[in-house]
């Protein structure tokens, strides 16, 4: 099961890759808000 | 030189064309592959339009080429749109749309020239793959970067679908397609055995999970609330089964594998993630759905809003029967039976192809200085038909996957098996007819938004790409 080698170790930096990224967008603010991003895409006039 | 407050809406143009001509060139491809079953004759004694070889083209082209050019349409769309921004580079963004049609054309070429590495949804050889590679990068380079420039701070959660599924695409098609060139054709796996298989499996379903599910959900979360005029459901929803979806989906692959020469945990481990990923997948039908409360009369009327919101319960459907189907028990029955087929094509033809088609009848007219396409009913036309189709296949394909599955584990009092595989291959036979009928109906459906595109285009207007101000910043 050589090919675990590189699966298992490539998906466990991924997954620290991926918290490090959650924690960067909650530290940058990102989910502070979470009612008016719904309503700005609406604002948005495309016609 | 185009003006730094106008979207880039040329390469948006050029792949939502394309995504329409591809979906008629792969269904049509689909259509001669399911009739092929049916009547042999169909192979025309040639080997480049043989069954074997066709198949992986139908796959590639609807999957890559309309699915593909579908994504890079709409993300590029949605990221200026909600980041007020013109893409990051131009000239990058260009780049992506002439490779990508590159790849798809030397696909349409090697595959049925029997050029193939014989990795499903990875058949295209090493050349090939250089260069998907180099226009992935650019993609990422131009979503990311846009996404850099952006004039409003909170980055709206349709983009963080497609970053994912950009980022996860480009991690899984290096990974699996690393091989060792013999010549300028051919190449071996840098796996080999149950450790290519698995390789290629834990690739295959996150190609599903990531490029066929993230993507569009991308899309969902624009297009459904734009074209409902209501806010998504629960934006609280959307972000965390965001998480969830992308932490899970990346376990699934093993279930591709149950009873095979894999390490029995790696299966059990498979099966569980599977079926933990029901409950993210259905957060996302739910919050698509429910975005509808209080203004389910549009569905009276709107067609455009039946493809998206139908897209969704087959979504759910699908998503469901996923891990119903990873079930080592229940996938002992349904594995390499006509079932894996029809739980595909109600993904691919319910999920994905009624999400792209939506999505693009609400963008073409846009694009091109219009409200609305040029025939409202013909897209009403084009759902009933399309749904119809859908259902025949996909219903035709349970019915004979569980019989082939019974017919196959079928013991006599004497211990030996009741039926010959080649009985099993004949009772199949009026199924086959029916799934052909289905899919026509889908290719049929097909035809007529490539007439409505047709008329929306050369009746288009004038129009200017301003970027408004941010309501806030």
């Amino acid at each position: 099961m050589e090919s675990l080698t590189l699966l298992i170790p490539l998906s466990v930096a991924l997954v620290f890759l991926i918290g490090w990224v959650f924690w960067r967008a909650l530290q940058g603010g990102q989910f502070d808000d979470l009612e008016r991003p719904a309503q700005d895409l609406l604002a948005d006039d495309d016609k | 030189m185009p003006a730094e407050n106008t979207y880039n809406y040329r390469v948006v143009r050029q792949f939502s064309i394309m995504t329409v001509v591809w979906g008629v060139v792969g269904m049509l491809v689909g259509v001669l592959i399911a009739a092929q079953l049916l009547w042999p004759e169909l192979n025309f004694g040639v080997p480049w339009l043989s069954y074997g070889r066709l198949r992986p083209l139908h796959t590639n082209a609807v999957i890559f080429a309309f699915g593909g050019s579908a994504l890079f349409a709409t993300s590029y769309y949605v990221v200026q749109r909600t980041c007020h921004a013109r893409l990051f580079s131009d000239r990058l963004a260009g780049f992506t749309f002439w490779g990508w049609q590159a790849v798809i054309v030397l696909a349409a070429i090697t595959l049925p020239l029997g050029i193939s590495t014989s990795k499903e949804y990875a058949e295209l050889e090493w050349p090939i793959d250089i260069l998907i590679a180099l226009v992935w990068v650019s993609y990422a380079v131009v979503f990311f970067g846009t996404l850099y420039k952006r004039r409003v701070q909170h980055i709206y959660v349709a983009n963080w679908f497609f970053g994912a599924f950009i980022l996860t695409v480009a991690l899984l098609h290096i990974v699996n397609s690393a091989a060792v060139p013999v010549t300028f054709w051919k190449s071996y796996s840098a796996y080999a055995g149950a450790q290519d298989a698995m390789v290629q499996w834990w690739y295959g379903h996150n190609a599903v999970g990531f490029f066929l599910t993230a993507g569009f959900l991308g899309m969902m979360y624009y297009f459904i609330p734009k074209q409902a005029g209501r806010p998504i459901y629960s934006y609280r929803l959307s972000v965390v089964h965001f998480w969830a979806l992308i932490f899970t989906y990346m376990w699934a692959g093993p279930h591709h594998l149950h009873y095979t020469a894999l390490p029995d945990w790696v299966q059990s481990l498979g099966m569980v993630f599977s079926l933990i990923l029901l409950a993210p997948s259905w957060g996302g039908m739910i919050n698509g759905i429910m975005t509808l409360s209080g203004a389910w009369h549009k569905l009276r009327d709107d067609p455009i809003l039946k493809f998206l919101i139908v897209s969704l319960s087959f979504y759910g459907m699908s998503t469901f029967e996923g891990p119903m189907m990873s079930i080592k028990t229940v996938n002992a029955l349904s594995h390499y039976t006509d079932w894996t087929i029809g739980h595909v094509h109600s993904g691919a033809l319910g999920w994905v192809g009624l999400i792209s088609m939506g999505s693009m009848y609400y963008l073409i007219p846009r694009l091109f200085g219009r409200t609305e396409m040029a025939s409202v009913r013909a897209i009403n036309l084009h759902f009933w038909i399309a749904t119809i189709g859908i259902v025949l296949y996909i219903a035709a394909m349970w019915i004979a996957g569980v019989m082939q599955g019974l017919m196959w584990r079928a013991l006599s009092d004497d211990g030996t098996l009741t039926y010959t595989f080649v009985e099993s291959v004949k009772a199949t036979y009026p199924f086959y007819a029916i799934r052909l009928l289905g899919g026509l109906l889908y290719f049929c459906g097909m035809l007529i938004m490539a007439w409505n595109v047709f008329q929306t285009i050369t009746q288009s207007r004038p129009m200017e790409a301003t970027i408004p101000a941010p309501v806030h910043a």
